[in-house]
């Protein structure tokens, strides 16, 4: 419905986790987020994860903790993150923290 | 600035994540009547989620209790929307409304529930006392529609 989704997608070439999120990110939805996405990270331990969010329609600070969340685990198995599709509102938020500096953000 | 509003709302709703969503589209329905931008709802939306977010997981820490929303416009296009809980309150605002501060012990919690409702509003007044409860009042001025 229009709370958050996620679809997972690895690529063994290049060794790259994308999380596609679609839908609303808040505190509610953000928990099954979470779960899913780092038993992918554990068992996959990729060299780039890639949060996709061009299909997320609202992402509160929830997002950004789950984005910040993501990136703490990545970072320890030397892998970079992307957030990938982020719209103006998801891109303020990203600034707001200064999470745009460690985390590289595209439109 | 402001005399008696042209239209008001009075929302309670039950203090669980799932009523989030609806609160934050509620507010923003109303909100509308206004015909704002896509932008300076979706901002709003999003400041009314951080607040109602606040309550429910710091006021109520996930136990259960209601969450007071009043949503008011005025002539002049000001929107003030009140959320309220009769929760813990917080002990020293200055520092919980510090960005990336957070009580959270999860890890998890960005700690910018605060600065994002600051933001994305143009005034925010936040009152608390320990043991009886927090309001946090958000006003946004739309700009004018030709």
């Amino acid at each position: 419905m229009l709370t958050a989704d996620i679809k997972i997608e690895y690529d063994a070439q290049s060794q790259t986790l994308t999380l596609i999120i679609t839908g609303e990110i808040d505190h509610h939805s953000v928990g099954r987020l979470r779960e899913q996405a780092d038993r992918e990270l554990a068992v996959r331990r990729p060299k780039e994860l890639v949060i996709d969010v061009s299909g997320v329609t609202f992402m509160d600070s929830s997002g950004l903790g789950f984005i910040l969340g993501r990136y703490g685990k990545a970072e320890p198995l030397g892998a970079t993150t992307t957030v990938k599709g982020a719209s103006p509102l998801i891109h303020r938020i990203l600034r707001l923290s200064g999470a745009d500096t460690f985390v590289k953000v595209l439109k | 600035m402001k005399n008696k509003p042209v239209n008001q709302m009075r929302l309670e709703i039950e203090s669980k994540s799932i009523n989030e969503g609806f609160a934050r589209y509620a507010v923003s329905a109303f909100a509308a009547q206004l015909d704002p931008t896509i932008e300076e709802l979706a901002d709003l939306r999003c400041a009314v989620s951080e607040a109602v977010t606040n309550a429910i997981i710091h006021g109520y820490r996930g136990t259960s209790g209601t969450v007071y929303i009043t949503a008011k416009y005025y002539e002049d296009r000001t929107v003030k929307i009140k959320v309220a809980d009769k929760g813990v309150g917080i002990e020293d605002i200055k520092q919980a409304m510090q960005p990336l501060f957070t009580t959270d012990p999860s890890g998890e919690r960005g700690g910018m529930g605060f600065a994002v409702m600051q933001s994305f509003t143009d005034k925010l007044a936040v009152r608390s006392k320990p043991g009886k409860g927090t309001t946090v009042t958000m006003t946004k001025k739309f700009a004018p529609r030709d």
